[in-house]
């Protein structure tokens, strides 16, 4: 999968199952403070990551992650290693 | 003593999703109950059921406060909506004021077995996802309508089987009286799915008239076999009768009078003394002869034992005034959590409507039920105050008192 294939499928899904807004979608965009995504949100984050990627989202591993550009990078790194 | 008044209702049922359509089935005498033919695939003695499908709630409700709802805490936001609207409740008064919530609940099957699904599948918790632990609990309705419409006063859900909801509306009441709260949100909520009822069926409880659904659900008729599952919501809005006076809200009824009992012998066998003693409680606590009530609203399920022991204490305590008594479960099927506060909103809009809705398919009495004035069909008839009764598993009874309220 290419980067920009997951860049589609992250964003299809922020905006459709988790209800991002879609005008905050940006690599620069904070998952917190810009996507208004909590610590229950991420729970649903790995449960459709899991479906779409077929990878399980470790907690310590996404202490890094801060923008999307970065849960992008992040994706891009388990599934493409 | 603090008086309390019903200042709002709402409803969401399988005769109707608000309060004009019900008000229209009552009347009309219309079933709610159909075949769900999974329930047959799952292994079910009956596939029979109430006919309810859940509310679309996506572009209602942001994900996060849609996250935790299960089947039935959507059902029970629909009839709080409704009930808010109707006690002129808004946003800025729920921000600005202190609402309780008690609400009866005692199941969230579907959520459970979903769950349990899951972890069999992956082996692995964290891809239940956030809702399911919210969705799983006995107490989802109040933990959820709680968040969802920023509530700060008494929290909490009554599981006392088929009598939560009418226990709910007892609790308030005595929150109310006693000074505590001003306004509490009650009702009741039950799961209508083929998960959450398929124990109830393997102890041969349900109708098999199977050949027209509409006629399986028949209280006190002597052709009956069984009870009907149903499900959705009901919410009562309880205030104090001063307080629901200086915002102009609008007072439908008084809740006058709360009896309840614990039976104390059989876990599924009703016994007409417990049902006798909660009605008199209630009658003691409303300060009321039994000839001052105009209307019952049995509990009657239509299972043989059940409807013959609360024929029996009807009989001990209404033998001579003889008021005309229905079970809206004849339409309704057993709504189980949610049935105690229901039969309040359908009795109160009989009320509100002077009529008294006919217990439909009763076609020949049996020996208990012949000594009752059963409503066969619909009644015109002015009710000045109503006996509704709400019997569960474990001998848990409860009945309430509701009459017009003298201004």
């Amino acid at each position: 999968m290419t980067r920009q294939e997951i860049v589609d499928t992250t964003n299809e899904f922020l905006i459709d199952e988790i209800e991002v807004e879609n005008e905050n979608i940006a690599e620069d965009s904070r998952l917190k403070d810009d996507l208004g995504i909590d610590s229950l949100d991420f729970v649903d984050i790995a449960v459709i990551v899991e479906r779409k990627f077929g990878f399980k989202i470790k907690a310590e591993e996404m202490m890094s992650v801060q923008t999307l550009g970065d849960f992008y990078n992040y994706i891009d790194s388990k599934i493409n290693k | 003593m603090r008086r309390v008044v019903i200042t709002g209702m709402g409803i969401y049922s399988c005769i109707g999703k608000n309060l004009e359509v019900v008000r229209e089935s009552l009347y009309a005498g219309r079933s709610g109950i159909g075949i769900e033919s999974l329930r047959t695939e799952y292994g079910y003695r009956s596939p029979l059921t109430g006919i309810l499908d859940r509310p679309v709630l996506k572009g209602v409700l942001d994900r996060r406060l849609r996250t935790g709802l299960a089947e039935e805490g959507e059902f029970a936001y629909m009839a709080t909506v409704e009930a808010l609207g109707n006690a002129k409740i808004d946003a800025d008064f729920l921000e600005n004021n202190e609402i309780g919530i008690i609400y009866g609940n005692d199941s969230s099957a579907k959520a459970v077995i979903e769950a349990h699904e899951i972890i069999k599948e992956k082996k692995d918790t964290t891809l239940l996802g956030s809702g399911a632990i919210f969705q799983s609990m006995n107490s989802t309705i109040t933990m959820n309508l709680s968040t969802i419409f920023k509530l700060r006063g008494i929290n909490f859900t009554v599981s006392a089987a088929c009598a939560s909801g009418s226990h709910s509306i007892g609790l308030g009441l005595m929150y109310i009286r006693n000074g505590l709260q001003d306004i509490v949100i009650c009702g009741g909520g039950q799961e209508i799915n083929a998960y959450s009822m398929g124990s109830f069926d393997g102890l041969s409880a349900f109708s098999v008239k199977i050949d027209e659904p509409t006629k399986a659900s028949r209280p006190f008729e002597a052709h009956r076999d069984g009870l009907v599952p149903s499900g959705g919501a009901a919410t009562i809005i309880l205030e104090e009768y001063e307080h629901a006076k200086r915002r102009g809200a609008p007072i439908i009824a008084e809740v006058v009078g709360y009896g309840f009992s614990s039976n104390g012998t059989h876990i599924s066998q009703p016994s007409n003394e417990g049902c006798l003693k909660a009605m008199q409680r209630a009658l003691d606590d409303a300060e009321m002869k039994s000839s001052e009530i105009d209307y019952i609203n049995a509990h009657a399920t239509s299972t043989p034992i059940g409807d013959t022991n609360e024929a029996i204490a009807l009989d001990n305590l209404f033998c001579n005034t003889k008021p005309l008594i229905s079970s809206t479960k004849s339409m309704t099927g057993h709504e189980c959590w949610m049935a105690g506060a229901s039969e309040i909103v359908y009795s109160t809009l009989m009320m509100l409507n002077s009529f008294v809705a006919p217990n439909i398919n009763f076609e020949t009495p049996d020996e208990y039920s012949a000594k009752l004035n059963i409503a066969t069909r619909t009644v015109n008839k002015e009710i000045n105050a109503y006996l509704s009764n709400s019997f569960g598993f474990g001998g848990t009874n409860s009945a309430l008192i509701i009459k017009k309220c003298d201004f």
